[in-house]
């Protein structure tokens, strides 16, 4: 029955619930942070999952980036045609790529390529009691299997990132020199002349970082907080590539807002 | 996995990371103000600046000798003070023109200083006299109008 007060008593438990699990996530990563010292000088452990995270990761993101940078090109050309200033395609192309394409996009990836696979993970240790077992020879498991993984992922972010927008820059050049015939000095030194280091790649830099932080820690966090179920270990997964999708975006949005405010 | 092939493989990956920053840093993108260390400012008033902004261009020739760095308003004379970091290889002469600029026809505003014949030099903290506002392209086009409609009242 749709009873009102029902409905507001499931809302009210639903907000509860939330801010509770905010809170633990919080005390969770202030317990990441303060074993990372004992777990970061175990490095071949972090190594693991940085091969684990960031190296079977490369081809989905180098792959993508190619394809992402063909469609900008193609569009790109398709539109700046219109004005005469096909020239600027490459600007185009490096800087879309730069600030936002290649750290969102790479993030999105990463979340559903390898923070479920973190997630899954995680979590079937816990539902087989691995973790218990480790609490039992006092071996710590969020030393042990969770810092590894959050800083594998955190590692790999940039890289994958940088790589992404490397390769969709060489897809909009493959796209606009040598399919479409627009001069090659022209595309690279517009692009040159109005791509900064410190500005415009920097900044993609600093926002993989901090997607990549994001993305590891809620991985890490859904798995170690998933009900120790085949079920449960499914809805963990599920809701890992969903609010790590949502929190790159949001992210995205404080952090371009604080970079680039109208300036240049 | 053993732990060679492991190690490999990261450091592959780590190295290719390496790569393509390098590509970023040195194809893609530019250290801009790294070859400008040392500057020195001038000041030049402007009656109108246009669409000039701050870090804009300066340029003499064509070549890049400085940025514009400051942009304020003078309340008593009703100008612009634009604030230019010139590269302090460079020196222009007293009577040098500062002008506004456009690039292309729709591009970016850049301050262009066309150096005079006189023998003293603009040091630090000089201000530029001699200078041209930017071109609004409003005004050409009203100027123009105006022009047309007077050259048919001459006709009749």
């Amino acid at each position: 029955m749709l009873n009102p007060v029902n409905l507001l008593r499931q809302l009210g438990s639903r907000m509860v619930e939330g801010i509770w699990r905010l809170g633990y996530a919080t005390r969770f990563f202030g317990a990441v942070l303060l074993n990372s010292g004992a777990a970061l000088r175990r490095y071949p452990l972090t190594l693991r999952e940085i091969y684990f995270s960031g190296v079977l990761s490369l081809i989905i993101i180098m792959v993508s980036g190619l394809f992402v940078g063909l469609v900008l090109g193609l569009q790109g050309y398709e539109i700046l045609q219109r004005y005469g200033s096909a020239e600027q395609l490459g600007t185009m192309v490096a800087l879309s790529l730069l600030r936002e394409l290649g750290p969102v996009v790479a993030a999105l990836l990463f979340a559903s390529r390898a923070g479920s696979a973190i997630t899954a993970e995680i979590g079937l240790m816990k539902a087989t009691e691995q973790l218990k077992a480790m609490d039992m020879m006092a071996v710590d498991p969020v030393a042990r299997v969770v810092v590894p993984r959050f800083w594998g992922g955190v590692i790999a972010m940039p890289i994958l990132a940088t790589l992404f927008s490397a390769m969709g820059i060489f897809g909009g050049w493959l796209i606009g020199v040598v399919a479409i015939g627009v001069d090659d000095g022209s595309f690279w030194s517009q692009m040159q002349a109005s791509v900064e280091f410190g500005h415009d790649v920097w900044n993609g830099l600093v926002k993989s970082f901090v997607f990549g932080a994001a993305v590891a820690l809620i991985a890490v966090f859904e798995g170690y907080d998933s009900e120790p179920t085949a079920e449960g270990v499914s809805r963990a997964i599920t809701r890992t590539v969903v609010t790590s999708a949502l929190a790159i975006l949001a992210l995205d949005f404080v952090l371009t807002s604080f970079m680039f405010r109208g300036t240049s | 996995m053993s732990r060679t092939t492991l190690d490999l493989w990261v450091g592959f990956f780590v190295a290719i990371g390496i790569a393509a920053l390098l590509f970023l840093a040195l194809k893609v993108g530019s250290f801009s103000g790294v070859q400008m260390e040392q500057t020195y400012q001038l000041q030049a008033k402007f009656d109108n600046i246009g669409g000039l902004k701050v870090k804009g261009p300066v340029k003499s020739a064509g070549v890049v000798v400085g940025r514009v760095t400051d942009i304020r308003f003078d309340p008593d004379t009703y100008e612009a003070v634009v604030v230019l970091a010139i590269d302090s290889r460079f020196t222009f002469p007293k009577d040098t023109f500062a002008s506004i600029y456009t690039s292309g026809l729709l591009g970016d505003q850049y301050v262009g200083l066309e150096p005079g014949g006189d023998e003293r030099k603009l040091a630090a903290g000089d201000t530029v006299f001699k200078t041209q506002s930017a071109v609004v392209l409003e005004k050409l086009v009203s100027q123009f109008l105006f022009n047309k409609a007077a050259e048919g009242q001459d006709q009749k």
